[in-house]
């Protein structure tokens, strides 16, 4: 057998190539990230380095009752001609002496304080003829009440007038209390909670559904023949319009009638009893599945019928809400809040309807279409279903391509129907047609699977921008404040939760799947009895890390102008504020331990 | 009756797991299928209900060809087709009771099971099986919460929740200890002599074979290598089955 080892000249060499190239590599990295370790020595950076340091050492939570003693020294910056006007100092009380008594811009100067109150504090100010105060340092008193410093005069234009050094001595005097920061720290961090816990709501609940379309184990079983893919497509935009146009339509009703309280009554009376008819002659309690043309055109009327009722109702409500949350925030006073609660359910309420009544619309048509086209490829023969799926395939190709037309032409602006409408249409046609000929027409084709990764791609398109971009676009739409930020934070969590939801998903234990499925229960059976009990628990647990995610990211957020504590942080540190910036990271890392500790507590319980 | 004819199982990866495989059984009739581990047959089984898509052959039941129903026939179909599992596959999270109730999905209205409404027939239904298989007083406990034979007597009432025409039981006892395998097959052959359910069970061990089945068929490498009664298995005929090296034990 031959050694196949390298001979040791050879490694030798490639480890010293290692070893170079390694060393060319970091000296490039130092090179680029201005790596310089003389900054670091630099007595002026160290000095600044110093007081910032000892200013985030005191956050600006508590103050005290302070009572103030400011003594003035008239001082001349420069000196003026001739014989420097003599001073007068009052040494009955606190004074101040500078010596000397009068010198030039950047001159060393010391001040002494005498009989000032001992053991007190406070800074010592060159008062400028315009009032404005340059602080040359702090003293301490000691137990005489005498306090010495040097100091360097600013760099001022010369005035001929006297202008002044001013000490003031601070002391404390009755207990501490919350500081005017301290307080508007509070309300910030209340603030990013209840950012955090909105965004993680409303993002989990639009996640949990979302999810199971990402979850490989579930979709790849999903596949249907071409028919019926082509019918499932054309139904969906079709569903769209026609739900949200009507629903519109509902709208504008219900609006009509408001004001009227007998009518509004009345209105949500009728639609309560189509919805109960409806549902009475539909819903039997054992489900024929083979029931005749007949009773499934009842069937299908009564869910018109509920679905109709069930929007009107919606409507009523909304306006309801609007109207009720309106006298509520006038009538509750301190609850106004309440009040705003109802009117922005209300509000959401009525702008959901159209929206869900579009969707449910959708889907409906949507998997009506699906089960026309598998019903038709089941019982034609292979020549006729190819010759339907020609048609139907050509028609969703043609509508798909269309509708990315329509938005490629939204974003860019391209304004022109042929190359926005027709090529498209033409060319989805055209493949449609390809696909009919290329597979069998009775073939099911992967479509859980593409769906499955549409879904994720859009969760992978969605989660790389983060959300401190999303921040900014939102801001643009919404306004600069915590709503904008919520959003944002929202959508985020729904494509990472809906990401890491899905995988859960995908690593149930597929037995109970399989005997689920076995009773023949339809799909919707089997993942509400076999699959939704086994994902609860990590559900929950991601769910909680999640809002843990949230409130630390809620904290940046505000830096785009998405609310909460970061806008008052990063205020703070552009004003120079350490103290009030310190307040700020503060409660920040109060607010996650403590977020830490109890999400874990929570976990533990339902896990 | 039922009539299996011709059927070909190919996993992706031409794993061939069925091989021409044809039988009959009769209504009524409690069929052993035998075997190697890995011999096909779970997949024979599952053919049969359809959780496994035969890749060629018919599965002829009251003259319908199961292996050829449309998905909406397929469903209505295996609610008459009641299934017992090795590892029992009960959502370990769920009541028992839970457990049992979803043997009735394929009766129930989907929507109102979605919202966990169940009749009250269903529910005395659901009592009265639990009683029968001697679990009812553990129907509000959560499935992992039970031993091992406990958890198949659930797997056995969720089966007869679907009021089955046909039992599957795909090497119910392989999990269990000897007293509790006989006390399980105990309550199949119940199933079989006083509802008259076809009952169609694989088993690993022969002395079971011999005491509950009817008829025996024997798998070797998908291929049918067997068919007939229980006592004509001879120590020839377990070789062709089981390998030349097999001993026979028990």
């Amino acid at each position: 057998m031959r050694n196949l080892r390298k001979k040791p000249v050879v490694r030798w060499l490639i480890i010293v190539g290692v070893i170079f190239l390694v060393v060319v590599v970091y000296a490039f990295g130092f090179s680029v990230t201005d790596v310089n370790f003389e900054t670091t020595r630099d007595e002026v950076r160290l000095t600044q380095l110093t007081r910032i340091l000892r200013a985030l050492a005191h956050p600006d939570v508590i103050e005290f009752e302070q009572i103030e003693q400011d003594v003035d020294v008239p001082f001349h910056l420069p000196c003026p001609q001739g014989s420097a006007p003599p001073i007068n100092v009052d040494t009955s009380g606190a004074y101040v002496v500078v010596t000397p008594a009068c010198a030039g811009p950047k001159d060393t100067v010391t001040i002494e304080g005498f009989k000032f109150l001992p053991n007190t504090s406070g800074p010592v100010n060159f008062i400028a003829q315009s009032g404005a105060k340059l602080q040359l340092g702090s003293f301490e008193t000691d137990s005489r009440g005498y306090f010495s410093i040097t100091s360097d005069l600013p760099n001022r234009q010369p005035i001929e007038e006297a202008q002044a050094i001013r000490a003031t001595a601070r002391q404390n005097v009755g207990g501490p209390r919350i500081s005017r920061t301290g307080k508007l720290v509070f309300d910030k961090i209340v603030e990013t909670v209840f950012l955090a816990l909105l965004a993680t709501t409303f993002g989990a609940i639009l996640a949990v559904p979302l999810s199971f379309l990402a979850a490989q184990n579930l979709m790849s079983e999903i596949r249907s023949p071409l028919t019926s893919i082509s019918l499932t497509l054309l139904g969906w935009p079709i569903g769209v319009a026609l739900g949200g146009a009507i629903a519109i339509q509902i709208g504008r009703l219900a609006e009509s009638i408001l004001g009227d309280t007998a009518f509004i009554a009345g209105g949500v009376v009728l639609s309560a009893l189509a919805i109960g008819l409806a549902s009475i002659s539909t819903v039997p309690r054992v489900m024929e599945r083979f029931s005749g043309i007949s009773a499934k055109l009842v069937r299908g009327f009564g869910y018109v019928l509920a679905g109709l009722a069930t929007i009107a109702i919606s409507y009523l409500v909304a306006y309801t809400m609007l109207l009720v949350g309106d006298a509520l925030v006038d009538t509750l006073g301190p609850l106004g809040f309440l009040g705003n609660f109802v009117f922005q359910l209300g509000d959401s309420l009525r702008m959901l309807t159209p929206a869900s009544a579009a969707l449910i619309a959708g889907g409906t048509l949507g998997s009506l279409g699906g089960r026309v086209g598998q019903q038709a490829s089941d019982r034609l023969d292979s020549r006729t279903v190819r010759i339907i799926n020609l048609a139907v395939a050509a028609l969703a190709g043609a509508a798909l391509f269309a509708l990315i037309g329509a938005a490629i032409d939204w974003l860019y602006q391209i304004l022109d129907l042929t190359r926005t409408f027709v090529i498209p249409a033409i060319l989805g046609a055209i493949g449609g047609a390809l696909l009919t000929l290329r597979v069998d027409p009775r073939q099911p084709l992967p479509m859980g699977y593409w769906v499955y990764f549409v879904t994720r791609t859009v969760f992978n398109g969605i989660r790389s921008v983060e959300p401190l971009v999303l921040v900014i676009v939102f801001v643009v739409w919404l306004g600069i404040g915590p709503f904008a930020g919520a959003v944002a934070l929202a959508l985020h969590t729904v494509a990472a939760l809906g990401k890491l939801f899905s995988e859960q998903v995908e690593s149930i234990a597929l037995g109970p799947l399989e005997a689920v499925r076995a009773t023949g229960a339809n799909r919707a059976q089997v993942i509400k009895f076999a699959v939704v009990p086994q994902i609860v628990p990590p559900y929950i647990s991601f769910l909680m890390y999640r809002w843990d995610i949230n409130v630390r990211f809620s904290t940046i957020i505000g830096f785009a102008g998405g609310g909460g504590i970061g806008f008052l942080l990063q205020q703070n540190i552009r004003l120079l504020d350490y103290r009030a910036a310190s307040a700020a990271m503060l409660a920040i890392a109060i607010v996650v331990a403590s977020m830490d500790y109890t999400s874990s507590a929570i976990r533990r319980r339902f896990v | 009756m039922l009539e299996v004819k011709n059927l070909t199982k190919i996993y992706p990866g031409n794993v061939l797991a069925l091989d021409n495989v044809s039988f009959t059984v009769e209504s009524g009739e409690f069929l052993a299928v035998i075997g190697l581990s890995g011999s096909g047959k779970s997949t024979l089984l599952r053919c049969i209900n359809r959780l496994v898509e035969p890749t060629e052959g018919q599965v002829i039941w009251n003259g319908v060809d199961i292996a050829q129903a449309s998905q909406d026939e397929l469903l209505h179909i295996r609610r008459k087709i009641g299934m017992v599992f090795q590892h029992f596959n009960l959502v370990n999270r769920s009541k028992v009771v839970t457990n049992v109730l979803s043997g009735r999905l394929g009766y129930v209205n989907s929507a109102l099971s979605l919202i966990n409404r169940f009749s009250r027939e269903d529910m005395e239904m659901a009592m009265a099986q639990m009683e029968r298989v001697g679990i009812a007083d553990q129907a509000n406990k959560r499935a992992d919460e039970l031993s091992g034979g406990q958890q198949q007597r659930v797997g056995i009432a969720r089966a007869m929740m679907q009021e089955p025409e046909i039992m599957l039981a795909d090497e119910p006892v392989a999990s269990l200890d000897p007293v509790l395998a006989h006390s399980i097959m105990s309550h199949l052959e119940d199933i079989n002599q006083d509802d008259g359910v076809m009952v169609i069970c694989s088993l690993h061990f022969l002395d079971l074979v011999h005491r509950y089945a009817h008829r025996a068929i024997a798998l070797n490498e998908g291929v049918l290598m067997f068919d007939g009664p229980p006592k004509a298995i001879d120590d020839a005929r377990f070789k062709e089955i089981y390998g030349q090296e097999a001993k026979r034990v028990g």
